[in-house]
Formats: structure tokens, C-alpha cells, sequence
């Protein structure tokens, strides 16, 4: 069964149930070779190409761990800010699968390589701490592919096709605590954490965290609790939500349907649930009721890992700055609030402006135009602000031009735009295009003149007292002159010659 | 017979290499043993009469000087995996599997010009103590066909000690070395496990499993210990350490001189359930064992009582994760792919009707072990168990340069007689699991006759220390005079 | 530390054996339970030693950090990967329908 969707918002929900959500993301490393054996790890090979009797399971091979791995787990537990264990093993997780070469995976159970960290999130100007449980390392499944039937479901397919190239490719589970406290932004608040952690797995280097292409993945739990009560609600878990957009929604999703059966006096069972990109939809998978007994087992075949303390510094040396602190940073040197930093970061301007910055541009400028004029033009484009055909370097120079008084406002856009256009310099721009306001008396003499002299009925107006009526005079001597008269000189000047 | 099938391995490499004869004579002779007495011992489940005569001609062409072992043929357990040749662990399963890989110990005979005549019988991967477990029919025992030759590696014990082949490699989990040596006359060693590799080897219970050597003489042995053992980086598990100096171990022994060598007998490891037979020859060992000038005491290690609830343990929990990959998926048997069972139902049957009683026994032993709410009853008491093991070994190690005691309580039974009763048929390996569990080397070395039938002692060193096992067992060897399996009826 | 549990029915056999994808006739379950039963009353001692004070050991040799570079080594050949396979098709090994509950 399906269960409609849900009209109600998430504040509305938030109201009669506090939601509780957990997420629960898989990272597959950017490591040259697989977790324990040397295939290559590159996405879209031909299948079965990169396969040996280790990622295949064939009979008498072993698994010997992959160092680069085991390096970038325990940097990624680092930035979360997490423990690292001194002593660890693997485990066997043991059911059969048929996208499991060995019928068991080799993961963590309970000696995980990191714990106890944490990551902060910043959601309308709230920050949320969102704590991590757990950092482990595993390997990742084959591919199945489902043939006949249903167009690529499981269900009712005629049989299925496996490919093993993926089979050991090195995945990091990170799992969170419950998070509580969001209320109406739980959606916001998930969305944001996935959104958090993406950059710092980009910044660390450790993947190349494409959604789309499944190395990064989601799943979503989510519980609801009568408002105030504090008693935790019965979960459900929501697989492959794999975009950050579908986070949110998987969230709204189950927030509504859940509230729907709490509503209608029902319980909620703790399940497994699918998330449909297509539709917005989640439904059911197997309920935990007869999930199977995975039997763990330290691994037999892999020694203990035991990461002394100079082996953990000499990593914690390698970490980049973290978003997080980069953003505490350039917000003070951008003198930002946090209701300013976090419209740039959404914005995704918040480098650019730092950049514009750095290249002489008052912050504030910098700020106003990466979020008004160039945010408008990206979206007219339809790209990222980061993705405009204008640097910051160039965007610095056409403040300062509008700083020195070479340009009006109104000439600085059409710099902009020149740069936008052709891809040259803004002097070159400027320059090609004339783009200097005129403010030589003499030179405005004659336009002023010519206007006066096409509305008499104005200038009688005027002459009369009603100086407000100059308006109609200026601005039909700036489009005389192209918008580059300076407004303030012309109308002195009309006010001069009709005094 | 051929004289060449009489010779041991230094032997014939010796004679190949001056010369007096040529590997693929050497080849031959075996092939051609094989030929005339196998039918009666099924030793051989894969007879590789190409490649092994590709490989002798080989070591005739190559010039320069030759390895200690080159051009001498030998039987291979069918758990270690050679490619192109058929490798099926005994099991119905794994028919007609054809390896696309060498296993690390494959490679390391290939290198050393050892010639690989065949693949040997085996009880259904490696669990059993008689081969009368393998899928493919019982091997018997050349000194009485109607007896088992022990097991697991029951088939290349028989190979050996039928001289159709003068080396052979078994693989040890509880004893699957020690207990057909013993009962076959023969030597057979249980390396220090990590001390060779297990890449290839098909895994029964991976932190118990270790390759090791059959031979007729210690020095053979070693000669075969030292050309397989050694680090190998495909297998974590492995000890990146020097190999024990084994050969020269062996060599020095044969002077049989043992003074000042401390031996310790272990207390528990004796008494009820051991024949007569078995235990007077254990006397008359360590009586030869004083007169080579070592002393002789006995040590109590009362936990080695638990060794075989604690072993039937921890290997099936291993076996039960380990052989799940029989899944009719990748490769091997599939049964019941009618297009409308699911692959689930496919599955289950395939492995149902791949498996003998034996294996499915023990992986549903192991799955129950495993699961939740039993695990630290029985697979976390196990490991526990396997800690004081350890400790009671290195208790006795503070006071003893080697530990004995008869490899097995009885000599070789009659095939059939414990078919239907597990436990009895657990019982052969009673001497053999505590150092399994503890990891350290052991060695079985003949010390005589009862009633006609070979009966081995075990004598046991530190993790590292192979070279006493060698040492001790090359003094026993060199009192007794020639090779037990020289008194062996012709057949 | 728990104690044995009394003993192993036939039905837990069964469901033991569907866990490990064992498809048992009904006479090996009988003979299986029966068995099991002795075996499981001889391996049940382990629980006379051993305190909580033991630490257990899980590995034979005390080895730890067994790591290998990130470098990439020969895969094996598809055609002869998939000739040993069951059943083959589009380079893929191909297996019949999977049952839903294993999502
Ligand atoms: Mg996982
Ligand atoms: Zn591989």
C-alpha cells in the first residue's frame, strides 16, 4: 500500500509532533584500488572488468587492507571531530546476497574506527549540532541489475544480472544520534547536514562525493513524538535517497505520512522504506520484524587495526580548514552578520566574496553585488554564481571604478554585462564601449540646451518654481547621452540655465 | 617398482641433478606407479599426467644450478588451488572448477621446480579425519586398504606412503597433517600458523588453517617446508619473519645427538582412550628420546581438556561464514534453476545437494555458534578457551624446549567403523588441536608399530621455533635407522 | 556469563538451516537434531572456564597494521571469469529472480 502524500507542511506537523531524524550516509573513497584487493575503482568500466578472486570471493582468496583507506577514514573521523580507536577489527557480516561475492561483508560491528564527533549545521540562522556516532570503514556491493518485468524493480523481474565491479570498493559509514530539536526545520536540518558533510569529504579529498553517481549515499531515519512528550516514536529508515534535494523531501515525506497514522490513532511500524525520486514517495522494504541474524564475527582473515598516536597526528596534520572554520573566518573578515553569512552561503557567493575581497573591494560592495546583480544574472543564466564568465578579480575592478567615480551604477552593470558577454577585461569593456561619464559642462551644454528646448511646457514649470518637474528634463538628457552625464551636473545645469 | 619411486626427495634431486636421471624419468616412474596401484588406494582425485610432464621437461631444459627439490614430483591437497587444473576440495560443490589463479603455495612449488603430479583426496573441505568425508569416495590406507589413511589430507598421506609420489602437502586445521602422518608412517608438519601462506587455500576455518609437509623422511620434510613457507603479502596473516632454519634443523638432528634438549610430556594428552599400542610406543620414544641425551619431564595443561569443545567450536562458526560463498552465483554447482524458483529456493538446493552431511552439520553448528544470544555461550567462550590454551603453552615453554605426546589415540581405524558417530570421529584429532588453537608448530614423527600399524609422535615447539620439531624428529628418525615406511607391505 | 541453553529442538535446526540456505529433507532434520544435540552437549563445557576476565582470542598470531599500498594490480579476465559462471549474460553473471524480502 501507498499512503497519499501528505498536504500538510512541515510546520503544521511541528506543531502536534516533535520529529526526530537520523541519517545514516555511505562515502565510497576515491582510493586508486579497492579496499582489499588492487582493482581499479573507476565508475562506468565495462562489467565484471575489474574484478580478481579477492573482490569475486573465490574460493581461497584473502582481503589485505587498503592503507590509503584506512588513512582517509581516520582523517574523515578527525574533521567530525570524532575518537579514534587505538585498537579495532573488522567484522563478518554474514547473509546472502547475491551482489556479495563471499556472502558475508566485511565491515565494523563493534569496534568502529571512529566515534563521538560532531558537526555543526547553520539553518536560519540557527546552528544545530548533529552528533556522529559512529565512522566505520566497509566495502561496497556489486551492482544487480533486474531484468523482465517491472522496468528495473525487483519485483515481479524475470531474473537479474550482477556485475561485481563495484564489489570492494572502500565505503565509510558515517551514522549520526538522533537528532532532535529541529521541529519544522528537520527537513532543512537534514538537507543541510548531508549538504555540511559533502563539503567536508570534497575538502578533505577523500571523494568525489557524487551523488548522482552513488558514492555518496542516504538513508533517512525518521521518528515522530507527541510534541513535548520526549518519548522517542518508532523509526522508520528510508534507503537510497541520493540527492540532497531528495533528503529534504524523503524527510517532509515521512514527517507527513507518519503524522498521518499517529493522527488516525495508528502505529507506526519500524521498517525499511524506499525513497521514489519520480514520484516524492516512500514505501515499504523488509520490516526489521524478520530481518535476518547478520552473526557478526571478528574478521579471521584481517588482523587488528592499532593506529598509535603519532600515525593519528600526522594525519590530524593533514586536514584542510574546515568549512565550518573557514566560515567563522571570513565572516570576520567580511565583518558579515550571521543572517548575512548564512544568505552567502546558501547563495554559495561566500567564497566569491571573500575573493572579491581579498582583491581590494570594500566587503559590503563585494557582498552586494555577488548577492544582487551578479545573483540575478546566474539565475537569469541558470548556473552557479561560480559559474559566471567574471572573476572576482574583475568584479573588485568595477567597484573600484564605481568607487573613483568613473562609473555610475548604471555603467557599472553594463560593464559587468560587457565582461559577461565577451570575456574581456572591464577596462577593455569600459574603454571599447565608451562607458565614461561625462561631467564637463561645456560638453552637457548642448544636450541640456536640446532638451529645454524639446519640452518648453517643462521648462515653463520649472522656471516657474515646480523644480521637482527637472526630473523629466535629466532624464531625457541621459538617454541622450547614453546614461553616461553625470545626473547631478545636468540638473545644476538645467536649474542654472532655467533660473 | 621402479627403484626411482623408492628414493626420497634429496634423492632424486641429487640424481636429477648430476644427471644419473632426468626429471621426466623421475615423472614417469611416478605417473606410471600411479597407473598400477591407485585404483586401490584412490589417493588422487586429478591425475595431471601433462602438466606434470610439461613441468619436468622444463626443469631438464633449464640450465644452471637447480633447487634442492627440483624435478621431484609430489601429490597436492585438491584445498589448494592451481590454475587450469580442476580443484574441488572433496566436494560436489566445487566440480569441474576450473582456478583462474595459482595459489601462493602453488607458485612457490612451481618456482622451486617442484613437479605437481596431481591433486589428492580430501575429506569435504578439509573437515573430517579419514577422508571417508570426501564427495568423491574414501582413499585407504596402503599399509592396510581396508583402513582409513587419515584425514583430512588423507589422500596425499596414502600418496606418499605408497611411494607415488615421494612429497606431498596437506593442510592442518586440527590435525589434518599429524593424524594421516601418523597413521600412514610418515612425516607431516603443522608450521607455525602465518608461516605459510593461505593465499589459494580454500578456507575451512581461516585462523586454524595452515599448509604444511608429507614426507617419508624428516629431512624431505624440511627440504618441502622451506620451499613452501615464508612472508607472503597477499595474506595478512602472515609473518613477514625468516623462515626457521628447518634443513639445517633436520640435518643437525640426523647426528642424534639431543644433549641437554628439554622435553616435556604432557600430562593430559594420554590415559583413557589411548590404545595400548600407542602409548608403549610413546614410551619406548621418549626412552630413545633420554638415551639421545635429552631430559624428560612431565607438564600438566589442564586446559588443553577443553581443546576439542572449544575447536568444534571456532571451526564451524569459521566454516559456517566461510563457505557461504557456495552460493551457485560465481561458480561451482547450481540445482534447481527450473526459470521459476527464485534464486533464494536455487540457492538452498544447490547447496543442499552440494554439500555432504559432515559440512552441513557443521555449518549449522557454526550458524547457531554465531547467532545472537548464543555467540558468547559458545564462540566467545571458545576464543576464551583458546587464551588459556596459549597460556598453559607458554607456561610449559618456560621449562621445555618441546612439548610430545602421541599425534593420535589410536592407529588407523577401519574405514566405516566411526562413519555414523561425529564425536568418535573427533576424538582422532584429541592430540593435535591445542596447538592448532595456539597456533604453534607441530610435527608427527613415526615411532613405531602396533599391531603392524604406524604410530606417530607429536612433538610441539614455540610459534617461530619449527626447527625443534624438526630437530627432535630427525634424532628419532636417524635411532630408528631408515624411514618406517621402508617395513611398509608392497602392494 | 550465560548459560547453555537446554538444548537444540528440530525446529531451531530448521530455522538454523534456512539462515545458512540449507534446503534439509525432513529425515536429515531428525537425524541433524539428534546429532547436534550430543554435539552441542560434548562443546557446551567451554562454558565451565573461562571467566569474564579472559580476554578472548581471535587471532592466532599478534600481528596488527597489516596494510597494502593503494596501488593497482591485474584483474582477471572477463571471458574467463564468466565461463566457470553458472549462467552468464551481457558480461554480467546472471541469477534468477531475487526474492523481495531481501531488499
Ligand atoms: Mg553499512
Ligand atoms: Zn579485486
Amino acid at each position: 500500500m501507498t499512503t497519499a502524500l501528505s498536504t500538510e507542511d512541515a510546520a503544521g506537523i511541528a506543531e502536534r509532533y516533535d520529529p526526530v531524524i537520523g541519517l545514516e550516509t555511505h562515502v565510497e573513497l576515491g582510493t586508486a584500488s579497492k579496499m582489499f584487493c588492487g582493482c581499479p575503482t573507476t565508475f562506468g568500466a565495462e562489467p565484471n572488468t575489474q574484478v580478481c578472486p579477492v573482490c569475486l570471493g573465490l574460493p581461497g582468496a584473502l582481503p589485505v587492507a587498503n592503507a590509503a583507506a584506512i588513512e582517509s577514514t581516520i582523517r574523515i573521523g578527525l574533521a567530525l571531530h570524532c575518537d579514534i580507536a587505538s585498537w579495532c577489527r573488522f567484522a563478518r557480516k554474514n547473509y546472502f546476497y547475491p551482489d556479495m561475492p563471499k556472502d558475508f561483508q566485511i565491515s565494523q560491528y563493534d569496534e568502529p574506527l571512529c566515534t563521538d564527533g560532531y558537526l555543526d549545521v547553520l539553518v536560519e540562522g540557527k546552528t544545530f549540532r548533529v552528533e556522529i556516532e559512529r565512522v566505520h570503514l566497509e566495502e561496497d556491493t556489486g551492482k544487480t541489475l533486474h531484468v523482465g518485468g517491472a522496468t528495473g524493480r525487483i519485483h515481479g523481474a524475470d531474473h537479474s544480472l550482477v556485475d561485481y565491479n563495484r564489489a570492494g570498493i572502500p565505503l565509510v559509514e558515517i551514522v549520526t544520534r538522533p537528532v532532535f530539536g529541529t521541529g519544522a526545520l528537520a527537513p532543512a536540518v537534514g538537507r543541510a547536514y548531508v549538504t555540511e558533510l559533502r563539503e567536508v569529504l570534497r575538502g578533505l579529498g577523500v571523494s568525489d562525493v557524487r551523488m548522482e553517481q552513488g558514492s555518496l549515499r542516504c538513508d533517512v531515519n525518521l521518528s515522530l513524538s507527541p510534541a513535548g512528550s520526549g518519548v522517542l516514536g518508532t523509526r522508520s529508515e528510508t534507503k537510497n535517497v541520493n540527492s540532497l534535494r531528495s533528503v529534504e523531501r524523503a524527510i517532509r515525506f515521512e514527517m507527513g505520512r507518519q503524522a498521518q497514522r499517529l493522527d488516525a490513532g495508528e502505529r507506526i511500524v519500524q521498517e525499511t522504506r524506499h525513497f521514489h525520486e519520480d514520484t516524492g514517495v516512500t514505501t515499504p522494504g523488509r520490516s526489521k520484524e524478520e530481518a535476518t541474524d547478520y552473526r557478526y564475527f571478528p574478521e579471521p582473515d584481517l588482523v587488528p587495526l592499532a593506529p598509535d598516536a603519532d600515525w593519528v597526528e600526522r594525519l590530524r596534520a593533514t586536514l584542510p580548514e574546515l568549512p565550518a572554520q573557514r566560515r567563522v573566518r571570513l565572516a570576520a573578515e567580511l565583518g558579515a552578520t550571521d543572517f548575512e553569512l548564512e544568505s552567502m552561503a546558501n547563495a554559495g557567493v561566500l567564497e566569491l566574496v571573500a575573493a572579491t575581497a581579498a582583491a581590494g573591494a570594500p566587503a559590503a560592495e563585494a557582498r552586494n553585488w555577488w548577492l544582487g546583480y551578479l545573483a540575478q544574472k546566474a539565475n537569469e543564466a541558470a548556473v552557479e554564481a561560480a559559474d559566471l564568465a567574471i572573476t572576482p578579480a574583475q568584479v573588485a575592478r568595477v567597484i573600484a571604478l564605481v568607487e573613483d567615480g568613473t562609473l555610475s551604477t548604471g555603467l557599472a552593470r553594463q560593464a559587468v554585462d560587457g565582461v559577461l558577454e565577451t570575456g574581456a577585461d572591464v577596462d577593455a569593456v569600459v574603454a571599447e564601449r565608451g562607458l565614461v561619464r561625462v561631467s564637463d559642462v561645456d560638453a552637457l551644454g548642448a544636450a541640456v540646451d536640446a532638451a529645454i528646448a524639446a519640452q518648453p511646457d517643462v521648462a515653463a514649470k520649472i522656471r516657474g518654481g515646480k523644480v521637482a518637474a527637472a526630473g523629466a528634463l535629466v532624464g531625457a538628457v541621459m538617454k541622450a547621452t547614453r546614461g553616461q552625464a553625470d545626473a547631478a551636473t545636468v540638473r545644476e545645469l538645467i536649474l542654472q540655465k532655467l533660473s | 617398482m621402479s627403484e626411482l619411486t623408492r628414493l626420497t626427495g634429496a634423492e632424486l634431486a641429487r640424481a636429477i641433478a648430476d644427471g644419473q636421471t632426468s626429471a621426466v624419468e623421475v615423472t614417469q616412474a611416478h605417473l606410471d606407479r600411479i597407473a598400477a596401484v591407485d585404483d586401490r588406494l584412490h589417493a588422487y582425485l586429478h591425475v595431471d599426467t601433462e602438466g606434470a610432464l610439461a613441468a619436468a621437461r622444463a626443469v631438464d631444459a633449464a640450465d644452471g644450478p637447480k633447487g634442492p627439490l627440483a624435478g621431484v614430483p609430489l601429490a597436492l591437497k585438491d584445498v589448494i588451488v592451481t590454475r587450469g587444473v580442476p580443484t574441488t576440495v572433496g566436494s560436489k560443490i566445487l566440480e569441474g572448477w576450473i582456478p583462474p589463479y595459482d595459489a601462493t603455495v602453488t607458485r612457490k612449488l612451481k618456482a622451486a621446480g617442484i613437479v605437481i603430479l596431481g591433486k589428492t583426496n580430501m575429506d569435504e573441505f578439509a573437515m573430517g579425519s579419514s577422508t571417508e568425508n570426501s564427495a568423491y569416495g574414501p582413499s585407504h590406507n596402503p599399509w592396510e586398504l581396508d583402513r582409513i589413511p587419515g584425514g583430512s589430507s588423507g589422500g596425499s598421506a596414502a600418496a606418499v606412503a605408497a611411494f607415488t609420489a615421494p612429497l606431498g602437502i596437506g593442510t592442518d586445521t586440527g590435525g589434518s597433517i599429524r593424524q594421516p602422518a601418523a597413521v600412514t608412517g610418515l612425516v607431516g608438519h603443522k608450521p607455525t600458523y602465518g608461516g605459510v601462506s593461505r593465499y589459494g587455500l580454500v578456507a575451512f576455518s581461516s585462523s586454524l588453517d595452515q599448509a604444511g609437509p608429507f614426507a617419508r623422511t624428516v629431512l624431505d620434510a624440511a627440504l618441502l617446508h622451506e620451499a613452501m613457507a615464508g612472508h607472503d603479502p597477499c595474506d595478512s596473516t602472515s609473518i613477514d619473519a625468516p623462515v626457521p632454519p628447518v634443513v639445517a634443523a633436520a640435518r643437525q638432528g640426523a647426528g642424534g645427538d639431543l644433549t641437554g634438549l628439554r622435553v616435556a610430556v604432557v600430562k593430559e594428552l594420554s590415559g583413557e582412550g589411548y590404545e595400548p599400542g600407542v602409548e608403549a610406543a610413546t614410551r619406548d620414544a621418549l626412552a630413545r628420546l633420554e638415551k639421545l641425551g635429552a631430559t624428560v619431564h612431565e607438564v600438566s595443561c589442564p586446559s588443553f581438556a577443553y581443546a576439542l569443545p572449544a575447536y568444534y567450536l571456532i571451526a564451524p562458526s569459521e566454516c559456517s561464514s566461510n563457505l557461504a560463498r557456495f552460493d551457485s552465483v560465481r561458480y561451482g554447482l547450481r540445482v534447481g534453476d527450473d526459470g521459476v524458483r527464485s534464486l533464494e529456493e536455487v540457492m538452498s538446493l544447490t547447496r543442499e545437494a552440494g554439500f555432504g552431511a559432515e559440512v552441513k552439520r557443521r555449518i549449522i553448528l557454526g550458524t547457531y555458534a554465531l547467532s545472537s544470544g548464543y555467540y558468547d555461550a559458545y564462540y566467545g567462550q571458545a576464543q576464551k578457551v583458546r587464551t588459556l590454551i596459549g597460556r598453559d603453552f607458554a607456561a610449559a615453554f618456560e621449562h621445555a624446549d618441546v612439548l610430545v605426546s602421541p599425534s593420535t589415540p589410536t592407529v588407523a581405524f577401519p574405514i566405516g567403523e566411526r562413519a555414523n558417530d561425529p564425536l568418535a570421529m573427533y576424538a582422532a584429532d584429541l592430540c593435535t588441536l591445542p596447538a592448532s588453537l595456539a597456533g604453534v608448530p607441530a610435527i608427527s614423527v613415526p615411532s613405531g608399530l602396533s599391531e603392524g600399524l604406524p604410530v606417530g609422535l607429536q612433538v610441539m615447539a614455540p610459534a617461530l621455533a619449527d626447527d625443534r620439531c624438526y630437530r627432535v624428529a630427525a634424532a628419532l628418525e636417524a635411532d630408528h635407522g631408515h624411514p618406517l615406511t621402508q617395513e611398509a607391505p608392497a602392494l | 556469563m550465560p548459560d547453555a541453553p537446554a538444548g537444540i529442538t528440530r525446529d531451531e535446526v530448521a530455522h538454523l538451516a534456512r539462515l545458512a540456505r540449507l534446503a534439509v529433507s525432513d529425515d536429515e532434520l531428525d537425524v541433524f537434531a539428534g546429532q547436534l544435540d550430543v554435539i552441542l552437549g560434548a562443546v557446551a563445557r567451554v562454558q565451565q572456564v573461562a571467566a569474564a576476565d579472559i580476554p578472548p582470542t581471535s587471532h592466532a598470531v599478534p600481528l596488527t597494521n597489516v596494510l597494502r599500498p593503494d596501488v593497482l594490480r591485474p584483474c582477471l579476465d572477463r571471458d574467463e571469469v564468466l565461463a566457470a559462471a553458472p549462467a552468464a549474460e551481457d558480461g554480467r553473471f546472471r541469477v534468477p529472480r531475487i526474492l523481495d524480502e531481501e531488499v
